[in-house]
């Protein structure tokens, strides 16, 4: 064992030791141990250099507000920028000290990440003295608690001090109180977990570590809480003086937690530097394990009498009304010089001593930790007795206990904290007990020197002198940023990078408000602090992301008829959230080839397409048609039962946002349907309207775009393949005209069929309940095999309407695009008095001739596919920039019928235009194109009837 | 009452969700082809009061749901209710329904193929739900009847807590995002399953 670690006490288990490498050097540990405390028993103190000026640095605290210890976990997983003092030794531990900024690693990280959302009447953060005594006020009450604590096991700053509690030791009691926790059905313990933002309405989000072998390695808990207790413990703040930086230089109580939670000594020969008490109680500690105490600097002017007995006991120096003036070493402190410096002397006297140690504790008084507090809008007030900022009036249901609130003493905690719990269960309207307490019997703590820095006689800028260790910010950085002009403690840390880095200045963020002060001759009051914001410690992205990730990062819809088209082989197209199919490829078709012969299939024989993924709408009320009146540009009132019109929906400025047909079901219900992307826009949309500037209309609306699978039918044949497993049905032209609905049986099952065409073809669309899709659509394939039925993507979808000009909403328009300027005039109504999109249509910007119109586009070249999102200029040379732009292509593909590529593109008055040539960008080339008109295909819809 | 033939949103899921569960832990299934018809009607109302009448049960209020002799009356809105029951029953319902409005204002619309129901049972249902929903779960706040539409693993759902000894939670899912919901399910149950044990 080596001359670091005692052979007893500590809360490690030394029957189980642990091997572990750093910086290449293996080293041994044990269980309990944190990657800090077991470097610190080998005698390790230096674990990187810094981030800027490239020093020496050392392990200086023992938790979260670590400064320095920065390091790269490279095994089990490769991990950057963890804190040595928050990272449990593991057995095969590999890392490696980091200047400042670490790595990503290369390969996916394997561990599994989730979250998980919980409720309670009280949340209580911390479990030290005031976390448990307040979870167990509440716990009794019959509260829902959750108390959560960052560290492996509850207990807190107990577990770093020999205190004791009714005599006994203080874990005896951290373990009752832990056991009676359990005991309570209502109550969840999270040990490991850090509570790292408080949100408005006290909604918290905690990162849980649940272990490297667990089945989830972190977890997220999103926890909203009805009231919540902050004991959230406070920070050593270390003090500034010249030469502060070198390892070996360590809080004073975090040598305590060394010494009393993983039996580690940080040295052989220790000197002290301290403000107030609670240093005394690391000497003495460290003395009573065998270390040599060099002496105690203290800069106020007297010891208090019961720490002047207990050191003067057993030897140790005392140098009151002194203060460290500057420390030297090369890779760790090898002395400290102490100069005396009285209360009101403005610098130390020039005399020094030089005192010989290994080691330095220093402690600057104790910051409460108020993050989560002022996360939550607490207020905060510098309180001159703690020479700290101390929570100052808190938010409705939130409030703060034990040394988080400025508590200096266990005893203090514990009532604290019990005070807490009790009147947080008492806001939630329970009942709660007076707690009885155990006793610390605390000694009583004298008020400590508010000492921000030491003035140095050879570093008279500050050079040396280090505010915010992680950044390497100093004194005279602060003085510069003065110096320029500054006074704002928000902006001196944004000019120097003060508490910015992964510690977000649990050390110096007060400091360097202290730092200001003096030098501003300012009350530090006056100056505050900067803004505390989450996350309170490091998470990492991959536990944000938890479980959202892969196949689960976005909810994936699918139609009833799915599965069919994944054993086709289908490539699937993106719409929304839906997998559409893309197109079928045969054998080795490529997408272009399978494409072609999907068109030719539609225009000489029949496709079949699932287009289930439609959004519809049944519109039901005695309004239903004056409701469909205003909301479309065009007529719906005049359509008669059993009809159906192409509609076109604008948003008030005239542009077209959403298209789609209308059925009338009745003389009060229609079905309208929308694009398969913009289903849940349309009848937010429409809901909108109808609640909150149409009240008075009796329409209800109410989606139906899953309860039906719907199936099209397409192309010259279709209406032979129909007939085949629809005998019932009257399907000629006359019986069943163009642009009509009717109820019947397809399949064998109950279905709605529309003749409706999205290709210019004969085509009918089948609508059955979702359950019969499959087996309507695999009856249609096989009634149509005989006829060479084929089924058809999106892609070809795409193709056939481009050939008839119909634009897709959303790729031939772009929110800048009205009816007119698409050539769709006939749908708007002339007749109407009112719709939504009418009064924009008389601007004189929608009136404009120049706008830009979708037209059609020929490339010379008859082979070429224009790509979309292609420019269109006039000439076949580029002008000096800025090029007048006329346009650009919005659709572009081959055809099959017409044998060649062809575009739409929205082109400055391009309708006017017709016949003239003009360029596209292709590539780094311009090509040249005829402006044709939008349709190319069947213009006199001869095809329709089939 | 016609049996449904035909395929529900969850058949290929059948089989996985079957893994999922963990007996005497979480059970975790499809209930499918149920009747499901929206109603919407003025809450306070002769035709409300010609529904309620109808069904044998006041409509619920806000948050909670109604026995009404076999079927279901869940609250999905002020003026919306949704009535469920055993497969083949919708054109019944409809009918009985448009009967009891009467000619007043409202909507029947059957919805039977837009949701599909997911059974999750078990002691360990509330957390398991908890892993993709928000809502306070716990019988203080969510207990038997309550319903609340919600998201579940980033899907609209609605949410009923049934009544019974062991917890017993239905979820109303769309029909295009039920499988998703029921990847997600897997996934999330997965530390229920072999050598877990029940806390």
């Amino acid at each position: 064992m080596s001359r670091f670690r005692l052979r007893t006490g500590g809360r490690i288990d030394r029957d189980r030791p642990l091997r572990f490498t750093f910086d290449g050097r293996e080293y041994q540990g044990y269980e309990g141990d944190t990657l800090a405390s077991a470097l610190l028993a080998n005698g390790v103190h230096q674990v990187a250099t810094s981030i800027k000026h490239g020093r020496p640095r050392g392990i200086m605290a023992a938790g979260v507000e670590e400064p320095n210890a920065l390091v790269q976990i490279e095994k089990p997983f490769p991990e950057p920028m963890q804190t040595a003092t928050t990272v449990r030794l593991a057995d095969g531990l590999e890392a490696t000290g980091l200047p400042g900024q670490g790595r990503l690693a290369t390969d996916p990280d394997p561990a599994r990440y989730d979250s998980m959302h919980a409720h309670c009447d009280v949340l209580v953060v911390g479990a030290g003295p005031a976390g448990l005594t307040a979870a167990l006020t509440a716990a009794r009450s019959g509260a829902r608690v959750i108390v959560a604590d960052a560290d492996t096991e509850f207990g807190g700053g107990l577990l770093g001090t020999s205190e004791r509690l009714d005599g006994a030791p203080a874990d005896t009691w951290v373990r009752q109180a832990v056991a009676e926790l359990d005991r309570y059905p209502e109550v969840r313990q999270l040990p490991g977990t850090t509570v790292f933002g408080h949100y408005e309405n006290n909604y918290l989000v905690a990162l849980e570590h649940r272990g490297e072998h667990a089945h989830t390695r972190q977890r997220v808990w999103r926890i909203r809480a009805r009231e919540v207790v902050h004991a959230t413990g406070s920070h050593e703040r270390p003090l500034v003086f010249s030469g502060n930086d070198r390892p070996g230089i360590l809080l004073a109580g975090a040598a305590r937690t060394y010494l009393h939670r993983y039996g580690v000594v940080p040295g052989e020969r220790v000197a002290v530097f301290t403000t107030d008490d609670s240093a005394y109680a690391a000497a003495v500690d460290l003395h009573d394990a065998g270390v040599e105490i060099a002496a105690v600097v203290d800069a106020r002017g007297s010891v208090p009498p019961p720490w002047e007995s207990l050191c003067t006991e057993r030897g140790i120096t005392l140098m009151p009304g002194s203060a460290v003036v500057t420390t030297s070493g090369r890779e760790r402190i090898d002395q400290v010089r102490v100069a005396p410096w009285w209360q009101d002397e403005a610098a130390p006297g020039a005399e020094h001593t030089r005192i010989a140690c290994d080691t330095l504790l220093v402690s600057g008084g104790w910051n409460p930790a108020v993050h989560l507090h002022s996360q939550a809008r607490g207020g905060l007030c510098f309180s001159e007795d703690l020479g700290a900022f101390v929570p100052d009036g808190y938010p409705p249901s939130v409030r703060s206990a034990g040394s988080a609130a400025g508590e200096p003493t266990t005893d203090a905690c514990l009532a604290s904290g019990a005070d807490a719990g009790a009147r947080a269960a008492v806001a939630c309207g329970l009942t709660a007990e007076p707690a009885d307490l155990p006793r610390a019997g605390s000694v009583p703590v004298r008020s400590g020197r508010t000492v921000w820095m030491v003035p140095s006689p050879t570093d008279s800028t500050g050079d040396t002198q280090y505010v915010d260790l992680a950044r390497d910010a100093t004194v005279a950085d602060v003085r510069r940023a003065i110096g320029a002009g500054m006074e704002s403690v928000e902006h001196i840390k944004r000019y120097t990078t003060l508490s910015t880095a992964h510690d977000q200045g649990k050390t110096s963020g007060t400091l360097a408000s202290g730092v200001i002060t003096e030098l501003l001759g300012r009350s530090t009051g006056e100056i505050g602090t900067t803004t505390f914001r989450a996350p309170y410690t490091p998470v990492a992205f991959a536990a944000l992301a938890g479980r959202e990730r892969g196949d689960l990062y976005d909810p994936v819809r699918v139609t009833s008829i799915h599965d069919w088209h994944v054993e086709q082989g289908a490539p699937f197209e993106d719409v929304g959230q839906w997998k559409r199919p893309w197109y079928y490829p045969r054998g080795d078709e490529d997408m272009e080839a399978a494409v072609l012969r999907e068109c030719g299939a539609v225009r000489s024989g029949v496709g079949i397409q699932d287009v289930s993924t439609l959004g519809k709408i049944d519109v039901q009320g005695p309004d239903a048609a004056e409701f469909l009146d205003l909301v479309y540009t065009n007529k719906m009132s005049t359509l008669k039962v059993g009809r159906v019109r192409y509609g076109l929906m604008c948003h008030a400025d005239g542009m077209v946002f959403d298209d789609g047909t209308v059925a009338r079901v009745d003389e009060h219900r229609y079905l309208i349907t929308t694009t398969s992307g913009g289903a849940a826009g349309v009848l937010q949309w429409l809901e909108d309207w109808l609640q909150t500037e149409w009240p008075h209309l009796r329409v209800h609306l109410t989606s139906v775009t899953e309860h039906w699978a719907t199936i099209a039918l397409a192309g010259p044949r279709s209406r032979e393949v129909l007939s085949r497993v629809a005998p019932g049905m009257e399907l000629d032209k006359d019986g069943f005209p163009f642009m009509s609905w009717k109820d019947g049986t397809v399949a064998g099952h109950g279905a709605r069929v529309f003749r409706i065409s999205f290709s210019g073809e004969l085509a009918f669309e089948v609508s059955v309940p979702w359950w019969h899709g499959r087996e309507v659509w695999e009856a249609l394939v096989e009634a149509g095999e005989p006829l060479g039925i084929t089924p058809y993507g999106t892609e070809t979808m795409h193709v056939l309407r481009a050939e008839k000009g119909l634009p897709i909403v959303g790729q031939d328009t772009d929110g800048t695009v009205t009816p007119y300027d698409l050539g769709m005039g006939w749908a708007v109504s002339k007749k109407k008095d009112d719709f939504l999109g009418k009064r924009s249509f008389t601007r004189a910007d929608t009136a404009r001739t120049d706008r830009k119109q979708l037209v059609g586009l020929l490339p010379a070249d008859p082979d070429l596919v224009l790509a979309e999102g292609a420019q269109v200029v006039e000439h076949p040379e580029l002008p000096a920039p800025p090029v007048p732009m006329l346009g650009h292509v919005t659709s572009s593909y081959r055809s099959a019928v017409l044998e060649r590529g062809f575009a739409l593109a929205l082109v400055e008055a391009g309708r006017d235009r017709i016949g003239d040539t003009v360029h596209a960008t292709a590539g780094d080339r311009l090509v040249a194109a005829t402006i044709t008109d939008h349709v190319f295909y069947d213009k006199e819809g001869a095809r329709r009837d089939g | 009452m016609a049996e449904i033939t035909g395929e529900s949103p969850l058949a290929s899921r059948t089989e996985l969700l079957a893994e999922t569960s963990v007996p005497g832990s979480l059970d975790i299934g499809e209930i499918p082809f149920l009747t499901q018809v929206t109603l919407r009607v003025a809450p306070e109302g002769a035709a409300a009061a010609r529904v309620a009448d109808t069904l044998g049960a006041p409509l619920p209020g806000p948050g909670t749901s109604a026995v009404a002799g076999d079927l279901l009356v869940l609250w999905m809105g002020p003026d919306e209710w949704l009535v469920v029951g055993e497969q083949g029953r919708a054109p019944d319902v409809e009918e009985a329904l448009h009967k009891a409005l009467d000619g007043e204002h409202g909507a029947v619309v059957d919805v039977s193929g837009q949701r599909t129901v997911v059974e999750i049972a078990g002691p360990r249902s509330e957390e398991f739900l908890n892993k993709g929903c928000s809502l306070d779960l716990h019988p203080s706040s969510f207990g038997p009847g309550r319903c609340a539409q919600t998201l579940l693993a980033r899907t609209e759902a609605t949410l009923l807590r049934r009544h019974g000894a062991t917890p017993v939670f239905w979820v109303l899912v769309r029909s295009s995002f039920a499988r998703h919901l029921a990847d997600w399910s897997a996934d999330a149950a997965a530390e229920y399953g072999e050598g877990a044990v029940l806390a």
